[in-house]
């Protein structure tokens, strides 16, 4: 077998491995709860009777392995299960259903926020290593320093404060439905896009930076200085064609980051994604919604992780001829 | 017939503790004093609050929604709470709650990771898949759905990030260990019996220190941002404790209103300002420190 293949394989078995491991952890969470779920929710007043009832109802009953392999088949399928939030009523709130519509808002958030980001951070961190130690180099570092530290809503709210409620370019509130015509979705989500762009943008433009310096360090690049490449030969012709793999890394790596800041983001506008579900559901404690979220963001922030080691392998031009 | 002996030069005195931090000070850049100052004033600010603040943390002194620079300095917050005292309060339990949530988890990660490097085997191998996993999942992510199962209060605030930030510490510690533990200094440390604790605190430690240091101030911005976002999302320190994240939260709607006083700036912004502040300044220090220490540099 080609050693890319194997190398790329192994790589693959090893994240769903991981997958699998965080799926046992989401799932088991619920478990670790000393008196378990269903005493906690009613308190230390709940009389035996009730709290049995209570259990049967949400289907705690069983076996906990039983129920792993339900949890896990079904999503698996995209099935969930019900929400606890109506559950003993006469309306089952399906979790998929409640999911589906904003997992699509969401990931056109991210995509959105990543439309801007990859060409700005590549932009900015390859001209900061080509001119590292100018002024330039030193105002976007200090730039990017200032957005790495300043936390999410921070940058969100400043921008509303400016674009929405100064200017009034835009509605503070993101508010989107199902029905909501694409370039209107577009222009709503526009501010939570620039946020959540300015907060990756920094990370990405420091890593290709680094990315960058280091490789220009290489004796390769100073053997074709010496022998007279033109400094954009130097570039285009010997950087360019190893700097592809630390790049794409780079890229899926801070595409994983987007999982997270999108949380924070959604709730600030008010934007209907999973982010938004997930907070709500942690205070009203509904552990399907929360696990189910918490497994679609493990999931995407792991495949992402392992598209980054998946491409840095292949364009690994040192892994092309082995010896 | 024999030499006199050279003169005996003035043999320097070595320099006393105060005198190496005067003369490390000295060299430090503007970013880093800054730093430094705004972490003193912070630091002045959560441990004096009480005598600070002007009025009580849940203390309602007023009317609502008080202007800037009227009776009280920043005004009041929407059930009258004078919001320049809670921001002060704010001071005391968001950077205490950070700065002991990342306490617990340099003591767990640190030695469960020296000792996992000193020891390897079984223990290492376990304990590494374990953490892996963990590593595999965002924080913020894992730490909401831990809140959602445990329920939301301090204590399993603290706990919960604690635990979820220590397998970072972990890492970290386990991979600069395993540097120190093949040196011949505690390999003689081990022939000549000295006990675990000494090899840990005596040989390993002392050598593993700046890296530790440079990573404490980071795994503290990370800790406290994250139980500002906490906070922000509402799941993190609940009212009526004062706390820099959800002053934010519970203010937003204020950002619509024009401000006609002084800082023009609407009343959400102080304390994220408060929180963006502090972390600039721990980075400004930390950068500082880690050129100091690894003498790691850019220019080629």
């Amino acid at each position: 077998m080609h050693p890319i293949l194997r190398t790329v394989l192994q790589r693959l078995g090893l994240g769903l491995l991981t997958l699998f491991i965080v799926s046992i952890v989401i799932f088991s969470s619920l478990e670790m709860l000393p008196g378990g779920y269903a005493q906690n929710i009613l308190g230390q007043g709940a009389t035996p009777e009730t709290v049995a009832a209570f259990k049967k109802q949400l289907g705690l009953d069983r076996p906990s392995y039983v129920r792993y392999a339900e949890w896990i088949g079904g999503a698996v399928r995209g099935d969930f299960g019900n929400s606890y939030s109506g559950a003993g009523g006469s309306i089952k709130r399906e979790v998929t259903k409640v999911i589906a519509p904003r997992l699509y808002n969401t990931f056109f958030l991210a995509a959105y926020a990543a439309l801007f980001a990859v060409p700005l951070a590549l932009l900015l961190g390859v001209t900061a290593a080509l001119y590292r130690n100018s002024i330039y180099d030193r105002i976007v570092n200090s730039t990017t320093l200032a957005t790495i530290a300043t936390p999410e809503f921070f940058i969100a709210y400043l921008l509303v404060f400016f674009f929405a409620v100064k200017l009034r370019w835009f509605s503070p509130l993101s508010t989107v439905t199902e029905s909501t015509p694409f370039l209107q979705h577009a222009y709503k989500a526009l501010l939570p896009a620039v946020t959540l762009t300015l907060v990756i943008v920094a990370h990405m433009m420091r890593m290709t930076r680094a990315a960058i310096i280091n490789l220009l360090a290489s004796p390769y690049i100073e053997m074709a200085q010496l022998k007279g490449v033109s400094p954009r030969d130097v570039i285009v012709k010997h950087a360019l064609p190893n700097a592809w793999a630390p790049i794409a890394t780079v890229i899926a790596f801070n595409l994983a980051y987007l999982v997270v800041g999108v949380v924070v983001v959604e709730v600030v506008f008010v934007y209907p994604g999973i982010g938004q579900l997930m907070v709500d559901s942690v205070s009203t404690r509904d552990m399907p919604v929360v696990q189910a979220c918490a497994l679609i963001f493990a999931a995407t922030y792991i495949l992402l992780n392992l598209l980054a080691d998946v491409v840095g392998i292949i364009t690994n031009p040192r892994l092309l001829h082995p010896k | 017939m024999t030499d006199q002996p050279a003169d005996i030069r003035s043999v320097r005195a070595r320099r006393s503790a105060w005198e190496n931090v005067r003369r490390t000070l000295a060299t430090a850049p503007i970013s880093a004093w800054f730093g430094m100052i705004v972490i003193a004033i912070y630091a002045i600010a959560a441990i004096f609050a009480p005598l600070i603040a002007p009025h009580g943390e849940a203390e309602v002194v007023g009317k609502a929604y008080q202007p800037a620079f009227g009776d009280y300095l920043l005004g009041t917050d929407q059930i009258g709470r004078d919001l320049f005292s809670r921001l002060i309060y704010g001071a005391r339990n968001t950077i205490g709650i950070a700065l002991l949530t990342t306490m617990i988890s340099f003591l767990v990660g640190g030695t469960l990771g020296v000792l996992t490097a000193l020891k390897r085997g079984w223990f290492d191998q376990t304990a590494s898949r374990i953490v892996d996993a963990f590593l595999a999942i965002p924080v913020l992510i894992f730490a909401l759905m831990l809140l959602a199962v445990f329920g939301r209060s301090i204590t399993n605030l603290i706990l919960i990030l604690a635990l979820l930030d220590s397998t970072r510490v972990f890492r970290l510690a386990r991979a600069t260990a395993l540097n120190v533990v093949v040196m011949d200094y505690v390999e003689a440390a081990k022939l000549r019996g000295e006990g675990l604790r000494w090899i840990v605190f005596r040989e390993i430690v002392p050598n593993i220190l700046p890296p530790l240091i440079t990573e404490f101030g980071l795994r503290f911005c990370f800790v406290f941002l994250t139980i500002a976002s906490l906070s922000f999302l509402g799941v993190g320190i609940q009212p009526p404790t004062a706390d820099w994240g959800s002053m934010v939260a519970e203010s937003k709607a204020l950002i619509n209103f024009p401000v006609k006083t002084f800082p023009y700036l609407p009343a959400p912004f102080y304390p994220a300002i408060a929180i963006a502040l502090l972390t600039i300044a721990v980075n400004f220090v930390v950068d500082w420190f880690l050129h100091k220490t690894s003498g790691l540099r850019d220019e080629l």
